[in-house]
């Protein structure tokens, strides 16, 4: 289907907003729009604002973006999900961080540490019982560097002072105790989460080894905001190390505890995911004087621009690694796109997901020649939307959380060729027979980032999208209308 | 009063954040901006305005100070 015009597509909105009454209509207009490159963002499309009552949204809690997404991926830290046992069972091991290490001994990514608050907690506190917890926590597992006491929402509701017995615990066991309050009730998604736990990281973490030696280089650069979703800051690292810079942290994806606070020794601070790390790296700018620079490691196009960038910051040393990393790379870049190019030339996408990667793939699909024709962010704020206002075609699809109902109605009418959104999107869409990938944990694939990752994500949409199941799949209901003579022939 | 933290962005434009709203924007005017004085009023490019304090010198960026919104919408 060729792509909407600006009317039509202005019309599809209205369209879709006709069924919602009058007020829950009048919010939701704001948080769709035509992609324009004149508009100011913050005039065509509001952002970061509590979801509408009675319609599906997509978003996480503030404890979904600290433990989930911020510390979660430490690995040699113990994150304490402080409250009821279902907040930390239910997302366990959702996000597939890789990380090295034994797990259960030196490393606890994939473990659930709860408090499992029943009623007896929240009527006396459960301060006693976060203590006796961590001391629990020593006995079975001395190699944990540290311990992040990750607040549900009761703790917050109940006043208990997690702050105090951090403060104890640390004392006790010379350890690195944090106390993080990122009760699911604060904000209005996972976004003030991250904040939240970007805040812990500055006052508790970040100046530890101010006083102590670093034997540092002039090419220590850190990578922030990569949560190694599939192996994804591993092949973005060897690119960085290849162009001869030393990556001394990886945050928090395979990240440490020591990473993190050696990072204020860096040079130079690379942001990829901007929206939930933006603050630790405006910390340390101010702070340490540290310069932050986004980059974006989705398809060779962006690659390139991005390693140039990065040089840019360095001596020629590392602005020749760029071109040598480039040119290395160059030809087994051309045979992907050589291969995978052809079939999927001229398809069009559709994504709904968060944090940076509604931006960031765009690029990646562009260099197989496919077209992104909506896009939207569960929980973005202004300056995301500014940044993909450029990235985006004129007049295509932009919508901020957006409802189940909404996004099936783009769908139906805009006919993409691939959604890329989130688990519960997925059967939907597969059951409608729309090619989906599901572009949070790649769909149980990955990584996605560098040279490496490109090779799999072109596989991967070629896969998806040029399998022949969605043609021969017809929902029961229809089949039942076409097929019935053959049934009664049967 | 808010803390709002001032820094020179990647188009070398003063670019303006305030943590409590995650607000982000570029500072299209500030009123001192000479080695003895810095500060003042500044406008952002949505239209809204700020005040701090001028300081007596450039400071170092990015800085974090406390500044006061100027008439304009309330949200
Ligand atoms: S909103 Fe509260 S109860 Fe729900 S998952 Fe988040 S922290 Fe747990």
């Amino acid at each position: 289907m060729a792509a909407l015009t600006r009317e039509e597509t202005e019309a599809l909105i209205q369209e879709v907003l006709e069924v919602y009454p009058e007020k829950a209509k009048k919010d939701r207009t704001k948080h769709l729009a035509v992609n324009d490159h004149e508009a100011n963002a913050k005039k065509c499309i509001t952002s970061n604002r509590k979801s509408l009552p009675g319609v599906m949204t997509i978003r996480g809690c503030a404890y979904a973006g600290s433990k989930g997404v911020v510390w979660g991926p430490i690995k040699d830290m113990i994150h304490i999900s402080h409250g009821p046992v279902g907040c930390g069972q239910y997302s366990r091991a959702g996000r597939r961080n890789y990380y090295v290490g034994v797990t259960g001994i030196n490393a606890f990514g994939e473990m659930n540490f709860t408090s499992d608050f029943q009623e007896r907690d929240i009527v006396f506190g459960g301060d006693k019982k976060l203590a006796k917890l961590i001391d629990e926590i020593e006995e079975l597992f001395p190699l944990n560097k540290g311990i992040s006491v990750q607040s549900e929402c009761p703790i917050g509701l109940i006043g208990d002072d997690i702050e105090a017995v951090s403060k104890k615990a640390t004392a006790k066991f010379g350890k690195t105790v944090v106390p993080v309050r990122c009760e699911g009730f604060r904000g209005v998604s996972q976004s003030l989460g991250h904040h939240i736990a970007n805040d812990a990281i500055r006052d508790w973490v970040i100046g530890n080894r101010d006083a102590k030696e670093f034997a540092s280089t002039p090419y220590d650069v850190a990578i922030i905001g990569d949560y190694n979703i599939g192996g994804d800051a591993w092949s973005s690292r060897i690119l960085l190390e290849e162009m001869g810079l030393r990556v001394v942290a990886q945050w928090s994806g395979d990240g440490t505890l020591a990473e993190m606070e050696n990072t204020p020794k860096v040079k130079l601070n690379l942001l990829h995911c901007y929206r939930s790390m933006n603050y630790i790296s405006r910390h340390m700018e101010e702070k340490y004087g540290i310069p932050w620079v986004e980059y974006n490691f989705f398809g060779p196009t962006k690659v390139e621009e991005s390693l140039r960038k990065i040089a840019t910051y360095f001596d020629d040393t590392i602005k020749e690694g760029a071109e040598r990393v480039i040119a290395k790379y160059k030809a087994m870049m051309d045979a992907v796109i050589a291969k995978y190019r052809p079939r999927l030339e001229g398809k069009k996408v559709m994504l709904y997901v968060g944090g940076l990667r509604p931006r960031h793939v765009i690029g990646a699909y562009e260099d197989l020649g496919m077209e992104v024709v909506g896009t939207g962010y569960e929980f973005a704020h202004n300056d995301d939307y500014e940044r993909t206002v450029k990235e985006m075609g004129n007049a295509t699809l932009l919508y901020d959380d957006v409802t189940g109902f909404e996004f099936e109605e783009f769908v139906k009418k805009v006919k993409p060729d691939l959604v890329g959104s989130g688990i519960k999107e997925k059967f939907i869409f597969q059951k409608m027979g729309i090619p989906f990938r599901q572009m949070h944990s790649w769909d149980y694939s990955g990584p996605y980032h560098g040279y490496d990752g490109f090779a799999i994500f072109a596989r991967d949409m070629d896969m998806t999208l040029n399998n022949p199941c969605w043609k021969t799949q017809t929902p029961p209901w229809k089949k039942n209308d076409d097929a019935a003579p053959l049934a009664a022939a049967a | 009063m808010a803390n709002i933290m001032i820094r020179r962005g990647d188009n070398g434009a003063l670019s303006f954040y305030l943590p409590k709203k995650d607000l982000e924007d570029d500072i299209v005017s500030l009123e001192f901006d000479t080695p003895e004085r810095w500060g003042g009023e500044l406008v952002l490019k949505d239209g809204s305005r700020w005040y701090f304090d001028p300081l007596e010198t450039q400071p170092r960026l990015p800085i974090t100070v406390k500044a006061k919104r100027m008439g304009g919408e309330d949200d």
